[in-house]
């Protein structure tokens, strides 16, 4: 079967620095992929790269087949979840018009908007200003949005920074509700290793070169592979970090 | 008393060209001020002053070079800060000065301030033509019929633009389109409060509606009332009181600003109290 996402040889430099270095992973349909780096390890620039936010990178991202950069209209099967940014408590729109955004350009979408509300259990709250919301609300009312299209593809960017554990919990069931209910293909980037573990079937370790990419409990599962991607993603930094200025190169390797 | 006003064509010229102005600059500078881009209304009608002071000099029509200046300006900063990542106050900052030294250096050379110069900085919307009048209204039905089609885009924009190019819109294209009718706003509103005022018809209204707490929509909607209202009070009152219209209009919207603020805290102090008995 076709896979959802073929990322081959994704490279990308900011500043002359490797942000991504020759990446390649596929998603299947109906797979949960968590990918989890540390800070700086380019998760947020991969997926701008999968979304055609950034257009600059060498090798190939096919979605549904497609390479993002010939044809923006896949775009209308995939929502987009950015990393949680506070709303400004004075924007004056309220979560319904924010969740009617996710359905521009597509007709009589009413029902669809409602439903995604309705879904992410946010029906009483549909005429209140998004601003007025908690971060957890808020992040749900940006869910709906996503889902409003009713997506083949989810991408979510870190949706649970900086929330409480008990709204990351309520956030985590609704993932997997989308996934297991919806069969929605969700690729989700997060620091919670536990979280992933849990729910995810697969699992991308990067931190600008890709680690591993495989079933979530070959990874999880073998205490050994997990001690040297942590060696890995340090090894990774001090490169970054001092290896280029002192030998004018990077000089990271994977294991 | 309104009725009286209202036999003298100078008088119906201005209300028309008045409400015709407050309600476009409402809706463009909703989107402004939720872009932070609150001053840039001011920028351009610096860089407008400039245009008008070279439509003088060298004897063109000057609302026609301060259009051509505004947009080429507006969409010249525009790109500089998409292209070199510099803050937007900074590039607004830079696009505000260099107006008002191109306007001050023309000037010098022409002799000193004239009649028409003193009407542009602080506006004169009793002596606005039939054809300012028809020129208000056309670039009005523009300006309101594609922020009406573009309405949601926008929306998506300025609630996140990553978010929008996501959607598939071509964020850059509407936001240069977007810069263009906001530089054709400004320019047709200056005869209504001058260029020194102009960007109290921007930002007052929306931030009072904002104060509000309401939808979108609602928002716009409550903007544009308050600034039709300002404008038409303004203008009557300035009439019978014998006071400048710009100056009246801008106070009016000042002083609803403040009451709104006054009525809000008071709301907001009684439901504290009720909570707490």
């Amino acid at each position: 079967m076709q896979p959802i996402i073929k990322v081959t040889r994704l490279t990308y430099y900011y500043d002359s620095l490797p942000t991504l270095d020759n990446i390649s992973f596929t998603v299947g349909k109906g797979d949960f992929l968590g990918i989890i780096g540390p800070n700086g390890a380019g998760k947020t620039t991969l997926f701008q790269c999968m979304l055609g936010i950034v257009g600059d990178y060498k090798g190939e991202i096919n979605l549904f087949g497609s390479d993002i950069k010939q044809n923006k209209k896949i775009l209308q099967k995939i929502g987009y979840v950015p990393q949680k940014k506070s709303v400004e408590q004075t924007f004056p729109a309220t979560v319904k018009e924010i969740v009617s955004l996710g359905v521009i350009g597509m007709k009589n979408r009413s029902d669809d908007i409602d439903m995604a509300i309705d879904f992410v259990e946010l029906g009483s709250y549909r005429n209140k200003r998004i601003g007025e919301l908690s971060e957890g609300q808020q992040q749900r009312a940006i869910i709906a949005k996503a889902l409003a299209k009713q997506p083949e593809l989810l991408i979510l960017d870190e949706p649970t920074t900086g929330i409480d554990s008990a709204t990351q919990e309520r956030f985590y069931d609704l993932l997997t509700k989308l996934n297991k209910d919806k069969g929605i293909t969700i690729v989700w980037s997060s620091h919670d290793m536990n979280a992933v573990e849990r729910l995810a079937n697969k699992v991308a370790c990067i931190d600008r070169k890709l680690f591993f990419h495989g079933q979530s409990e070959d990874f999880f599962g073998n205490e050994e592979r997990m001690k040297s991607y942590v060696e890995f993603a340090m090894q990774s930094h001090m490169n970054l970090h001092f290896g280029n200025k002192i030998n004018g190169k990077d000089k990271l390797e994977t294991k | 008393m309104l009725f009286d006003i209202l036999q003298y064509g100078f008088m119906q010229r201005a209300l028309l060209s008045g409400i015709a102005i407050s309600i476009m600059c409402s809706i463009v500078g909703l989107f402004l001020v939720l872009k932070r881009h609150s001053l840039f209304g001011d920028a351009l009608a610096h860089v407008a002053f400039g245009g008008i002071a070279l439509g003088l000099f060298t004897g063109i029509y000057p609302i026609l070079t301060a259009y051509v200046v505004a947009i080429l300006s507006a969409v010249g900063v525009n790109k500089l800060r998409e292209s070199t990542k510099i803050p937007p106050d900074s590039s607004i900052a830079v696009l505000l000065t260099s107006g008002l030294a191109i306007g001050v250096i023309l000037i010098s050379i022409s002799g000193g301030f004239t009649l028409d110069l003193f009407s542009f900085l602080f506006g004169n919307i009793l002596l606005v033509s039939n054809e300012d009048l028809i020129m208000i209204l056309i670039t009005d039905a523009i300006v309101v019929s594609i922020i009406y089609v573009l309405y949601k885009r926008l929306m998506l924009i300025v609630f996140d633009e990553n978010q929008a190019k996501v959607s598939g819109l071509n964020v850059t294209w509407i936001n240069t389109l977007f810069i263009v009718l906001a530089s054709i706003t400004i320019i047709a509103s200056i005869r209504l409060v001058g260029v020194l005022l102009i960007s109290s018809l921007i930002v007052i209204p929306n931030i009072t509606a904002l104060l509000l707490g309401k939808g979108f929509k609602k928002t716009i909607f409550i903007s544009c009332a308050i600034s039709v209202f300002s404008v038409v009070f303004g203008i009557v009152a300035s009439y019978y009181v014998n006071l400048v219209p710009s100056g009246t209009i801008v106070l009016t919207m000042v002083s609803m600003f403040i009451v709104t603020i006054i009525v809000k805290n008071m709301r907001f102090r009684l439901k504290k109290i009720v909570v707490t008995k």
